[in-house]
């Protein structure tokens, strides 16, 4: 392929951001660059040693209008979930439960949730949201399983990211399909993550199922092939660093957005269902892209590695919308009815703002001479 | 681990505890996964394994 020299020159594993001086490929969890009020003031917060630490305030957050299109907003969210999955080198590792920080968190999720559900509903349907919440007080819990079921089934029909895969497939640059990779990073380095913390609130089948989906989603027993790693190999080979933070640095906020969500309805207990119904949706919607997205790789001539790890997601997903529909979601309604519409919304959820991710890169491509496109 | 077989309605069949699976033609294709998913409505691309290929609109043949 005639780029690739030019695209590892342009993109060396040594390569600072923000023109500092890189870190190197193998330096992780330095915090993020913060961009506002809100991710300087958790910066702050995160590094200032002793006496009061400013966390954001409520009256800060509830001057943020768009939450899924703001960037600060984003980072700030981003940097507290964080500390619940490897947290910062130059962060106590026991603020994670640091009472001001957890405190300013639920002022950024109230605000976040709020506009999570508002982009939300009408994939979900509030009729449907509401004969699921009266049905859940009064039919048999199968009954409401199979209905919840087959929502999922026609909910994710199309695809979330379904635009994006078919421009990397056909008109992608090599720069573009980078660009592509370097956004998506910020979440396939931690993939999977979210949803172990889902593991213990859950009981019987849908517990069984969820260990059965992640011990996959985690190598089935082989180091070498933990998604987490197939995706760094894939950025190893095209010269690309596999440190998370200078991902972070540059992702966009709807980038953020998409991963702040599995966040927030991971680790809160409350919207177990919502994580178990964007499981759902983001592993039915991710085969067919799948195999599009590794066709542009082939047609671009990228390293193996990056064709490998979405040749990976293409059977694997088969499997995992299976399993996460029908033996998580349908057995996780059946066990507690109440779950419903929360599980239906949770999917909704992911679609639409997975959406919003893909559409913010498709709407740059499609505005990018084809051959100016330049990874940011 | 004893061997069994769900099928998925309107999906592809999911096979725990294979080692192996011998498709039509008599290539054998070993099992690498927990669970794996073969292919029913036969449009996959990549038999004997599903590919949601079930999933998009029926191509006139």
């Amino acid at each position: 392929m005639s780029s690739r020299h030019a695209l590892q020159g342009q993109l060396s594993p040594s390569r600072g951001v923000h023109g500092k001086p890189g870190r190197g490929a193998r330096v992780s969890n330095r915090l993020p660059e913060p961009c506002g009020t809100l991710s300087a003031a958790v910066a702050r917060s995160l590094t200032t040693e002793g006496g009061s630490r400013p966390a954001p305030r409520p009256s800060d957050v509830r001057t943020v209008d768009d939450p899924l299109a703001d960037r600060d907003f984003q980072l700030a969210l981003w940097m507290l979930y964080e500390l619940h999955y490897r947290g910062f080198e130059e962060v106590p590792d026991v603020l994670e439960w640091d009472p001001l920080l957890l405190a300013a968190r639920a002022a950024l999720e109230h605000r976040f949730e709020e506009a999570v559900r508002a982009l939300a509903e009408p994939g979900a349907d509030p009729g449907v949201l509401a004969e699921l919440t009266r049905g859940a007080a009064s039919e048999p819990p199968a009954d409401v399983a199979d209905e919840v079921v087959r929502r999922l089934v026609d909910m994710t029909r199309g695809g979330a990211e379904g635009g994006a895969a078919a421009y990397l497939a056909e008109h992608a640059t090599a720069e573009q399909f980078v660009s592509y990779l370097r956004q998506r990073a910020v979440y396939h380095l931690r993939e999977s993550d979210p949803q172990s913390f889902v593991l213990p609130r859950i009981g019987g089948p849908a517990k069984v199922a969820l260990a059965e989906l992640q011990y996959d989603e985690y190598g089935a027993g082989r180091p070498d092939r933990l998604h987490q790693q197939i995706f760094a190999r894939g950025l190893e080979a095209l010269g690309l660093t596999t440190d998370l933070t200078t991902y972070v640095d540059e992702a966009e906020a709807e980038t953020l957005a998409s991963v702040n969500t599995m966040s927030l309805f991971a680790l809160n207990r409350r919207l177990r269902g919502a994580a178990l119904g964007h499981l759902a949706a983001f592993e039915a919607t991710s085969s067919l892209p799948c195999a599009k997205v590794a066709d542009g790789a082939r047609r671009l001539g990228l390293p193996e590695e990056v064709v490998d790890y979405y040749e990976e997601h293409v059977e694997a997903d088969a499997v995992h919308e299976q399993l996460a529909i029908r033996s998580i979601c349908g057995a996780v309604v059946a066990e507690d009815p109440r779950l419903a519409p929360d599980v239906v919304m949770g999917a909704a959820a992911c679609l639409a703002v997975d959406g919003l991710a893909a559409d913010v890169l498709v709407a740059r491509w499609r505005d990018e001479p084809i051959d100016a496109g330049v990874a940011s | 681990m004893t061997a069994s077989v769900e099928f998925c309605p309107g999906g592809p069949m999911l096979v725990r505890g294979a080692t192996e699976v011998k498709d039509d033609t008599g290539e054998v294709h070993p099992v690498e996964r927990p669970v794996v998913a073969l292919c029913r409505c036969r449009r996959s691309q990549r038999k004997p394994w599903c590919d949601n290929s079930h999933k998009q609109p029926k191509r006139k043949t």
